[in-house]
């Protein structure tokens, strides 16, 4: 009786308070995503709007008018055309960032594995040193390496920038990786072992399947880091040979005109392939996330 | 027919020697237990007859093979580890048959011997759950019959139960047992639990510090416990010990009070000799309480300090010359603190041990 009673005092305050708790995180989450996601929406919004809108003042918030044109343009397509050679640079950045992912996968495998597995001299100063490799910024590097890519003929090339992202994500993997191997209990292996795997059967059979997540976490990271760079590959690309998308970006801005519609529309063509990329690998993501939770 | 031989089996992490040069001879289908404190070198050893660790000196031999350098998928051995080491991303049936798979058997065969297995475990229920929809038993019994679909000629068990509670760890002793009686296969046990090892094993290997202490049959080594280590690891509570030295033909302990010498043992001490004399708490009993007549006993009058009582017996602190001891009452009866009562000494089932090097003076 006493708990029948007692409860409709309570119950009204006690939601109220929660409910005007729940209603100031929203708002809040609300305001911090505008701030996060207004660029970027008014990046791809330009996209497809012309000129003449973009560079309206006042500002023309809603726009008035749809126009893939912009698309239409930098491809080379219709009657207005910009000459960027756009579709070069979007197959460099595809060549460059999948290559340079994938031998950063394989690389950060390997050197994952070797570090949460095995025991060796100098274990713990080879990890050190890649981490603070990866704490230099990448454009303290660009002098060195432009003078050694003079020499070495890999200026302008793809071969160059491949080297360079490997390098730039190389720490970053084997870091992810032997996060990801370490989690996966050593007795697995072994258990395979017993039961009649190699340990090359091991690792492909068991462990390799446990850290998928985590491999293709790595991997998009390393992509997105490739595809996204801009202050080496500006440094080390020339022409249509090796230019990326972010460098051919600037392809857009002349001595005194910026070609607003085209960049909006060039830079949407740049976020389309990390979005689709992320989209695919996040149940990956989470899972790597959660990957606690299934240990045998 | 494969029995384990272990002949001077040493294990080295660069200057450390874990494995002192272990002599061991497992026969065919014997259920053998290698007991001692955490770093004693158990696991060591048994990971050295699994293959998981390199063999520093000494052979393994398993059936007529030298297996030192073979990988442990030559070996053909099963081991069930501590943490089950079940394939999470794999069903039960997967996990039974993975072994199978991997040895290229046919389908029908795998299933065959999955389904068998999983009767015998009782798991036919739990084929298509993977191992993160199990509890503790089962992921235990799936870790079992991955290990024995292979028929393979020895198993190896890595502290199996100690991740599961109390009751269950008793339920799955007996499961464990069920399953040897059953399959007939040479057992290496590995715990760190001294009733486990009584209650499994055909014999126990008592280890420390990388040297085995004593090898025998459960009763063999409770009965007859080489040295001051064996006596206390092996029975619950563990032995008492009781400094003293030999004078006319007694022990006389720290205060003076005087307990006489085995019958047995008289022969083995002299006089002036330090020694400890072990009895085990289930010896020293309120006269009345005890667990049957002794035939050599001797009365000493105690205080009680502290009473645990456990329902038909009772655990009970005291202290001789100084040094707390334990003794058991049997029979339901409240005892209290501070009560002083007449307990009996079974001096029949007494040891003494040289204080100097802790060995028993028995002569075996």
């Amino acid at each position: 009786m006493t708990v029948a009673m007692s409860r409709p005092m309570t119950a009204p305050t006690r939601p109220l308070k929660k409910r005007a708790q729940s209603a100031a995180l929203w708002f809040t989450t609300f305001l911090l995503m505008v701030i996060m996601c207004v660029p970027g929406l008014w990046v791809v919004l330009s996209a497809f709007r012309p000129n003449r809108e973009i560079l309206a003042k006042p500002p023309i918030w809603v726009p008035t008018e749809i126009t893939l044109g912009n698309f239409a343009k930098i491809f080379g397509f219709g009657a207005e055309q910009v000459g960027i050679p756009v579709t070069s640079y979007f197959m460099n950045s595809m060549v460059i960032a999948l290559t340079s992912t994938v031998i950063a996968l394989i690389i950060g495998m390997a050197g994952g594995y070797a570090f949460a597995r095995y025991r060796f001299r100098f274990k713990g100063g080879i990890f050190l040193g890649l981490m603070l490799f990866r704490a230099v910024p990448g454009i303290a590097l660009s002098l060195p390496v432009f003078m050694m890519w003079s020499r070495l003929g890999l200026i302008d090339t793809q071969m160059g920038l491949i080297i360079v992202y490997v390098s730039l994500n190389v720490p970053f993997t084997i870091w992810l990786i032997d996060g990801f191997f370490r989690q996966i209990p050593m007795s697995l292996s072994e258990a395979a072992q017993v039961d009649g795997c190699t340990r090359w059967q091991a690792f492909w059979k068991i462990e390799f399947p446990l850290a998928r997540s985590g491999i293709a976490a790595a991997g998009v990271f390393a992509f997105l880091t490739s595809w996204n760079e801009y202050a080496l590959a500006s440094q080390v690309t020339r022409s249509t040979d090796s230019k990326t998308l972010p460098v051919g970006l600037m392809d857009f801005t002349a001595q005194f005109t910026i070609d607003w519609a085209g960049m909006c529309a060039m830079a949407v063509i740049i976020i389309v392939p990390a979005l689709i990329m992320t989209f695919l690998v996040q149940k990956h993501l989470i899972a790597g996330l959660t990957f606690g939770g299934v240990k045998g | 027919m494969a029995g384990i031989s272990l002949r001077g089996v040493e294990k080295h992490y660069g200057s450390v020697r874990v494995v002192h040069g272990i002599d061991l001879e497992i026969a065919h289908e014997e259920f053998v237990v290698l007991v001692g404190p955490s770093g004693c070198g158990k696991s060591t050893t048994l990971r050295m007859i699994a293959g998981l660790e390199d063999i520093t000196g000494g052979e393994v031999h398993i059936g007529d093979r030298l297996v030192n350098d073979l990988p442990p998928r030559k070996r053909n051995i099963s081991m069930v580890f501590q943490n089950y080491a079940l394939y999470p991303h794999m069903n039960v049936r997967d996990n039974l048959g993975f072994g199978l798979k991997i040895a290229g058997q046919s389908p029908a065969v795998i299933t065959e011997r999955v389904n068998e297995a999983a009767t015998i475990l009782g798991l036919s229920e739990l084929l298509d759950r993977t191992p993160a929809e199990l509890s503790g038993g089962q992921r235990q019994r799936v870790a079992m019959g991955r290990a024995i679909v292979r028929h393979p000629d020895a198993f190896l068990f890595d502290e199996p139960l100690s991740n599961l509670d109390a009751k269950l760890r008793g339920q799955m002793r007996a499961e464990i047992k069920k399953l040897h009686q059953k399959v007939k296969t040479t057992v290496v046990y590995v715990t760190h639990d001294q009733v486990e090892a009584m209650t499994l094993a055909d014999r126990i290997v008592v280890m420390r510090d990388g040297y085995i202490e004593q090898v025998g049959t459960p009763m063999d080594v409770f009965n007859h416990p080489v040295n001051t280590f064996v006596a206390s690891f092996i029975g619950s509570p563990p032995m008492n010990m009781l400094p003293g030295v030999i004078a006319g033909g007694q022990v006389r302990l720290a205060d003076g009070t005087s307990v006489p010498v085995p019958h047995r043992l008289t022969r083995a001490v002299h006089e002036g000799q330090s020694v400890l004399l072990g009895i085990r708490p289930d010896d020293i009993c309120p006269v009345g309480h005890g667990l049957g007549e002794t035939a050599e006993g001797t009365d000493l009058d105690l205080t009680v300090t502290l009473a645990e009582p456990l329902g038909m017996e009772s655990l009970i602190y005291t202290s001789v010359a100084g040094q707390e001891i334990q003794a058991k009452l049997y029979g339901p009866r409240i005892v209290q603190p501070g009560e002083v009562l007449s307990f009996r000494l079974a001096l029949e089932r007494a040891h003494l041990f040289d204080a100097t090097n802790t060995r028993s003076l028995e002569v075996f």
